[in-house]
């Protein structure tokens, strides 16, 4: 069939004409978009930091880290290099690399150190994720979408605290018996999962987990860019140092030794 | 027209077995039965309109999921003015707290495959 130069020349118009409508058809569309509610109760901050006074940890104590476990139905792998965490013990040289040295204090050389993510001001997990399944929220809090993330793992190898844990199997048969909290979901096999400050405690006005767990006064959990805040007390008071900070990626996670 | 006879046969036969599932249906009212939910006992309303609920409650949860994981959003103000926690296991799952006699069974009549919601989100313990 031949097609005149003057027909091909209205069909190409009316195709112009959709496109010009569609603007209109996706307003109506927003037109549909759901409401929500301010919830009072929610914990708010500029700029969310946690301060561990390592100097008060009791000896062999791991309360912040069973209770991160529960709170988060984080599997229990064991050791291996399937492991799963969000808060670990780690020894001073592999916490602070480039700060020790021989004959540095007994006490801190073999005290353990509760590490966890840093929520880095300038993540470096943030910039690598093709799918923006981790991301910076507006209070600092470097959190995850375990439903986009698809698994890639360019965030472990661009986080240089090993902050962060892969999926290498289905995690629910090793989450222990009876332990399995209902309110936070579990993750699937191919998705990475790490420390997220617990959002979902802050919204409902709650502490952390491992803060409220602590009975030694180790942790405490504030806003920085409020100067009465408790986290700025204590920074103001004691000297503190943070992991690694030669990287410039201004971790939010302050030691006190 | 040459074969209009056998065109127009042939065209008839097509439409009879094209049309074929809706009249079978039509004359076997029993065929597919309609499937039986299991309701909440002690609750009337759902957080919007069964009607709505039923056409979208997909795309809610899509964006019950986005406030709250990407807005740190958790209420949800309904249409008829009440407020909700947006969460499917705290709210949806109080009231509909079987997966298998609501979501699993409604799923299969419409031949919507069940959705893996479940693989993370944990369901209440079904008390057998
Ligand atoms: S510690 Fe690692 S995972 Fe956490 S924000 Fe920093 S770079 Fe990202
Ligand atoms: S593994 Fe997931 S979170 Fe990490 S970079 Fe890939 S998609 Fe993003």
């Amino acid at each position: 069939m031949m097609k005149s130069r003057r027909s091909f020349l209205k069909i190409s118009g009316a195709c112009l004409l959709g496109l010009g409508v569609k603007p209109v058809l996706n307003a109506f569309a927003q037109a549909e978009r759901m409401e929500i509610a301010p919830n009072p109760n929610a914990l708010r901050a500029g700029r969310w930091a946690l301060v561990v006074d390592i100097t008060k940890c009791r000896d062999d104590c791991t309360d912040c880290i069973n209770a991160c476990n529960r709170a988060h139905n984080i599997p229990d792998l064991g050791r291996t290099k399937e492991e799963v965490k969000w808060i670990w013990n780690e020894s001073y040289e592999h916490a602070f690399p480039g700060v020790e040295h021989e004959f540095v204090e007994e006490r801190v050389k073999h005290q353990p150190f509760m590490v966890l993510c840093n929520h880095c001001d300038n993540p470096p997990c943030v910039r690598v994720c093709p799918v923006q399944a981790t991301w910076k929220r507006e209070d600092g809090i470097v959190m995850m979408d375990f439903h986009r993330c698809i698994g890639c793992r360019c965030c472990m190898a661009a986080c240089p605290y090993g902050s962060r844990s892969f999926n290498w199997t289905d995690p629910r048969p090793y989450i222990p018996e009876g332990r399995m909290n209902p309110d936070f979901p579990t993750r699937t096999k191919g998705v990475v999962e790490k420390c997220n400050f617990c959002v979902e405690r802050l919204a409902k006005g709650l502490q952390p987990a491992c803060v409220e767990s602590c009975s030694s006064g180790v942790l405490t959990f504030g806003d920085l860019d409020d100067p009465n805040s408790e986290v700025r007390k204590v920074l103001g008071e004691r000297y503190s140092i943070q992991r690694k900070p030669e990287l410039g990626t201004r971790p939010r996670v302050y030691y006190i030794l | 027209m040459y074969d209009g006879g056998k065109i127009i046969a042939g065209l008839v036969i097509f439409l009879g077995v094209v049309t074929f599932p809706f009249w079978y249906t039509q004359a076997n009212e029993e065929a597919i039965e309609k499937p039986q939910l299991l309701l909440p006992a002690d609750e009337t309303e759902c957080v919007e309109p069964t009607a709505y609920m039923r056409a979208s409650h997909m795309q809610m949860l899509n964006e019950w999921r986005d406030f709250v994981v990407r807005e740190g959003q958790a209420t949800y103000l309904s249409s008829t003015g009440k407020m909700y926690e947006m969460s499917l296991t705290r709210t949806c799952m109080k009231c509909h707290t079987s997966r298998q006699e609501f979501c699993n069974k409604c799923h299969a009549y419409s031949g919507v495959s069940t959705p893996y919601c479940w693989d993370c989100h944990v369901e209440p313990k079904e008390s057998a």
